[in-house]
């Protein structure tokens, strides 16, 4: 098991820096004003928020174990707190831990 | 060399009112967590998180081990899931390219490439000159890999006293944090569309393809934004 751990942890680094060794090797001569700057900005954005949106809706690990109506309230109110504190990040955050572990302990 | 001053000004930006240190600190001590129970050994654990400092490939790493994939298995899924972060680089380098810095310092530091640092970049990158932008995420992305690690540690041999809504708690912190964020970017109407677009399409896409479903709906609610976006300018 040890030395299948080791292989794992080698074969998932070395997957997760191909993507970024690749970005930064072929960004090397694009100017930030470009219209495919642009694209890659667009792509970066929308890739980030179906990442969000797929570890929310249809998460893996513990989180799998909450239910939709609890995965879903714990966002909108989050959400809520964002704007009702003009924008702040950490209170949403931690609002939404503590809103998780409440939810999760009664339903 | 690197630029102490403007590498530490990168480092301190993790202290920042709105950092997403707290967030990643914590979602990295579930990670640790859960890599305990897993059969991972501290050294693994930590040797992990530093190599990979990708949270949800670490996730589909834990996963696959779970379930017995074989290597070539978990490469493919790791670098499918971790494929955002091609996208990532090749839209925040160019902001840091200067011809006065050598290449090695991008090399290197195209390993700190992570949501937490790239949005913190993203939203302080103005405010530095673009001769020294570099050394600035070198220490940005120092100080959210530090916090990763420590997080792991936490996590590791705190792993007992953690109960299943207290996991539960600390799993949803990331998506919610990054959630903000993206929303607090939503400016434009280039990045507002890819947003929504990228909220929307990549778990219809998880119904056809698991695997893909997050690459695809970047792209095509990416490029979709970035056309609605050229159109509505012209």
């Amino acid at each position: 098991m040890s030395v299948s751990i080791v292989y794992a942890i080698l074969v998932t680094s070395l997957a997760t820096f191909l993507s970024r060794f690749l970005g930064a090797v072929s960004s090397q001569g694009i100017k930030e004003t470009s219209k495919i700057f642009k694209w890659f900005n667009c792509l970066a954005y929308a890739t980030l928020a179906a990442l969000i949106a797929r570890t929310i809706i249809f998460p893996v690990g513990v989180l799998n174990e909450a239910g939709y109506l609890i995965r879903l309230t714990v966002v909108i109110l989050s959400l809520g707190v964002f704007f009702v504190s003009k924008r702040n990040y950490v209170y949403p955050t931690i609002f939404s831990a503590v809103c998780m572990a409440v939810l999760a302990g009664f339903f | 060399m690197i630029n102490k001053k403007i590498f530490f000004k990168g480092y301190k930006s993790i202290l920042a009112h709105d950092s997403p240190a707290i967030a990643l600190g914590c979602c990295f001590i579930a990670i640790g967590a859960l890599l305990k129970n897993l059969g991972f050994n501290i050294q693994e654990s930590i040797f992990s998180t530093m190599l990979t400092y990708a949270l949800p490939g670490s996730l589909v790493m834990a996963e696959s081990l779970l379930v017995g994939a074989s290597l070539l298995n978990i490469f493919l899924a790791v670098w499918f899931v971790n494929a955002r972060l091609y996208p990532m680089a090749v839209s925040l380098f160019p902001l840091m390219m200067h011809k006065n810095q050598p290449k090695w310092k991008y090399y290197f530091s195209c390993h700190f490439i992570a949501v937490s640092a790239w949005l913190i970049m993203k939203s302080n990158y103005k405010s530095i000159p673009k001769e020294q932008r570099i050394d600035y995420w070198i220490g940005i992305g120092s100080a959210t890999w530090s916090v990763a690690v420590l997080g792991t540690f936490i996590g590791f041999y705190f792993s007992e006293f953690l109960n299943k809504e207290i996991m539960m708690g600390l799993a949803i912190l990331n998506p919610i944090y990054f959630l903000c964020m993206m929303v607090g970017a939503s400016k434009t109407i280039q990045i507002t569309l890819s947003v929504l677009l990228g909220a929307i399409l990549g778990p219809i896409f998880y119904f056809f393809s698991p695997e893909w479903s997050i690459l695809f709906g970047g792209v095509v609610g990416g490029t979709a934004a970035y056309l609605i976006g050229e159109i509505n300018v012209s």
